[in-house]
């Protein structure tokens, strides 16, 4: 755990010291709100649909148990008992006021943390695997190179007025769990000749105008890839579309110049920027590593886990879906399913937030992650201590299983908090887990990943889910289209639009229709969602969705 | 050709609750969507919004939204302003802890 810095503790304070003032001479009337949101806006607070919202960065998604707990503190104190964990790795207050705002700043100061560049044109909250540090398939840990970026791109510059945000993804795995195609840069650890670098890709996003990230370069060694970054960014924040903000995102500038000349020309920077890297950023990270040391893992029996598994047939379930493998046989990576069918997705209490506070500093090393899935991970478990862990999240709502499968929505919070969405997403994601729920069907569906956005700019990542749903205004009423086909892996893809769109009330049964027909179509069990998708098509599912168009064919 | 008028609300953010806020005729800002004044006039809307917007240190974001006179006091005509006087769905929270408005 990266643990701050004297000067890293001096910046942010003066920093909170600033934003109290500017919060001051708000209220007494001083700033006008055009002089005072581009500064509130640089401390993570929003105005929403109902209140103010304040998104507080969890850097590459790990924390602490004391950092868990404080999160806790601020739900409690100055919201109303929850925090709403995004798919950015950020935790989300929908109900603080605004002379609360920089008491709760620093009280998370006291824990190492900020809201610094969760909104602006600047680089944001850097993402990483959620299973970094523990996952068996892992080159190396990615989160002291995502400290690194933090402490970078924070205050950079030159890059404080961006023409759009811009966001960057690290994993450490070949298997993607960051998303890192559907990222501005997405970096992927990669070791050659004994040198470890990175595989940069450029250029992806979802939003209005999705597209997958294309491969800039396939190697930059450590000792070069921040002077390539700062090129990459640097190019793009010189060439970038300042004229239209759709038109904005590097991802339209790669693809209106095309990958080999952007990469021409980030090559042409680099050679300029390169020597002012002197080593410094080397030195730092060998530094930051030391605060990424893995834990002392302890050994013993896992006699206790195995006759758990065998004799109980609920945690066997749990851990059938909600365990993944860890680089550590003896140990196990557990994901806490933050989506109880018919809740909220993405929504802790205080409470809960201070149960998986606790279990972290009794079992897993100190150590939480949150994912971009909007769930929590204990990253390193002993194997023994699984059954105690389970019992403990069965007595506060926290032991679904359900990592994977068709009720492990994403959904954004849609128009139920945003104010730029322009429908609901929260309630579809409710119905249609209580739904699969009461049907007994989800552990026989399998591995389906769901994603709801409640607007075009694609929070909730449908484009990149297996059924995709988006929430739009159609003539004054909300209206649902569907996509199929998206993926948010190694392989992704963005989705295939069925065709018109659903009604609010004939969303979910859409979506039944979906899955009925993929049950239909499998070839066995073992065949999932989007592996059927890909072999059959769109056809048996169009049928399926549309029959009257059916019949109008025949 | 412009469009016709339709009739109006002046509606906005309370600077330090950011709690959703109404202009009234008296120029009060109520919490209630049926207290707001319904505006049918196209160039007093403009006037109650400048009115509005002058205000920036009691509130944030003034627009105009669409309303109809309804039995008790208008009424919003889009799902986003019915949202915004009720309050988030998935949980009783917002207008709905303090002053319950059934949907329409």
């Amino acid at each position: 755990m990266y643990r701050y810095s004297e000067f890293d503790a001096a910046f942010l304070s003066e920093r909170n010291a600033q934003f109290r003032a500017q919060v001051e001479r708000r209220i007494d009337g001083s700033l006008t709100e055009d002089e005072f949101k581009p500064l509130r806006l640089m401390n993570g607070l929003y105005l929403q649909l109902h209140a103010y919202m304040l998104r507080v960065a969890i850097p590459y998604g790990t924390l602490s148990s004391a950092q868990m707990r404080q999160l806790a503190l601020l739900a409690e104190k100055w919201d109303k008992g929850y925090g709403h964990f995004t798919t950015r790795q950020n935790i989300q207050y929908n109900w603080p006021k605004l002379n609360d705002v920089p008491d709760m700043l620093d009280a998370l100061a006291e824990v190492g943390m900020h809201a610094i560049q969760t909104s602006g044109n600047t680089i944001r909250n850097v993402t990483a695997d959620h299973f970094a540090g523990a996952a068996a398939d892992e080159i190396a840990d990615p989160r002291p190179y995502a400290e690194l970026l933090r402490q970078w791109s924070t205050d950079h510059p030159e890059f404080q007025f961006m023409p759009r945000k811009f966001k960057i993804a690290i994993t450490g795995s070949e298997n993607d769990r960051a998303v890192i195609k559907a990222h501005d840069i997405g970096l992927q650890l990669v070791e050659r000749d004994g040198v470890l670098g990175a595989r940069v890709i450029v250029g992806g996003g979802l939003g209005r105008t999705p597209m997958i990230g294309k491969e800039l370069s396939e190697f930059v060694a450590f000792d070069d890839l921040l002077a390539y970054l700062e090129a990459t960014v640097s190019v793009w924040n010189q060439i970038g579309r300042r004229d239209n903000k759709y038109k904005a995102r590097i991802k339209i500038t790669v693809h209106e110049h095309g990958i080999d000349a952007i990469r021409a020309k980030v090559n042409e920077r680099f050679l300029q920027v390169r020597p002012q890297f002197k080593g410094a950023d080397m030195a730092l990270l060998d530094e930051i590593k030391g605060h990424f040391a893995p834990p002392a893992f302890r050994k013993g029996s896992v006699a206790s886990f195995e006759g758990a598994y065998t004799n109980d047939p609920v945690f066997r379930s749990w851990v059938d879906t909600n365990i993944a493998p860890h680089k550590n046989a003896d140990h196990a990576i557990v994901t806490i399913s933050i989506k109880k069918h018919g809740q909220t997705p993405g929504d802790a209490t205080a409470e809960q937030m201070r149960v998986m506070a606790d279990l972290a500093q009794e079992f897993a090393y100190d150590e939480l992650r949150i994912s971009h899935e909007q769930n929590v991970i204990l990253p390193h478990v002993h194997k023994s201590d699984l059954p105690v862990i389970h019992a403990k999240l069965k007595e506060y709502e926290l032991a679904t299983a359900n990592i994977g499968l068709i009720s492990d929505i994403i959904a954004c919070p849609g128009m139920d908090y945003c104010a730029l969405a322009t429908a609901r997403s929260i309630p579809v994601a409710q119905e249609i887990a209580t739904r699969f729920d009461e049907l007994k069907l989800e552990h026989d569906i399998g591995h389906l990943k769901i994603k709801i956005s409640g607007c075009i700019n694609a929070c909730g990542h449908h484009h990149v889910g297996h059924i995709g749903i988006l929430g739009l205004d159609r003539a004054g009423v909300e209206n649902y289209q569907i996509t199929l086909g998206g993926d948010a892996t190694e392989s992704a893809a963005v989705g295939d639009r069925t065709g018109p769109g659903f009604a609010y009330d004939e969303i979910v049964p859409a979506v039944e229709r979906i899955v009925e027909t993929y049950l239909e179509q499998r070839d066995g069990t073992e065949e999932t969602f989007l592996e059927t998708y890909r072999r059959v098509g769109m056809a048996p599912f169009k049928a399926a969705l549309y029959p009257e168009a059916r019949a109008n064919a025949a | 050709m412009a469009r016709a008028f339709t009739p109006k609300v002046v509606t906005a953010n309370d600077l330090l609750e950011g709690d959703v806020v109404y202009l009234t005729e008296d120029d009060r800002w109520s919490r209630d969507f049926s207290d707001a004044e319904l505006i049918t006039d196209e160039a007093h809307a403009q006037v109650r919004l400048l009115d509005a917007e002058r205000q920036y240190s009691k509130i944030v974001g003034a627009y105009l939204a669409d309303a109809v006179a309804g039995d008790s006091g208008p009424e919003p005509t889009h799902f986003r302003e019915d949202f915004r006087r009720t309050g988030p769905s998935n949980y009783a929270h917002g207008k709905q802890e303090t002053s319950p408005q059934p949907r329409a």
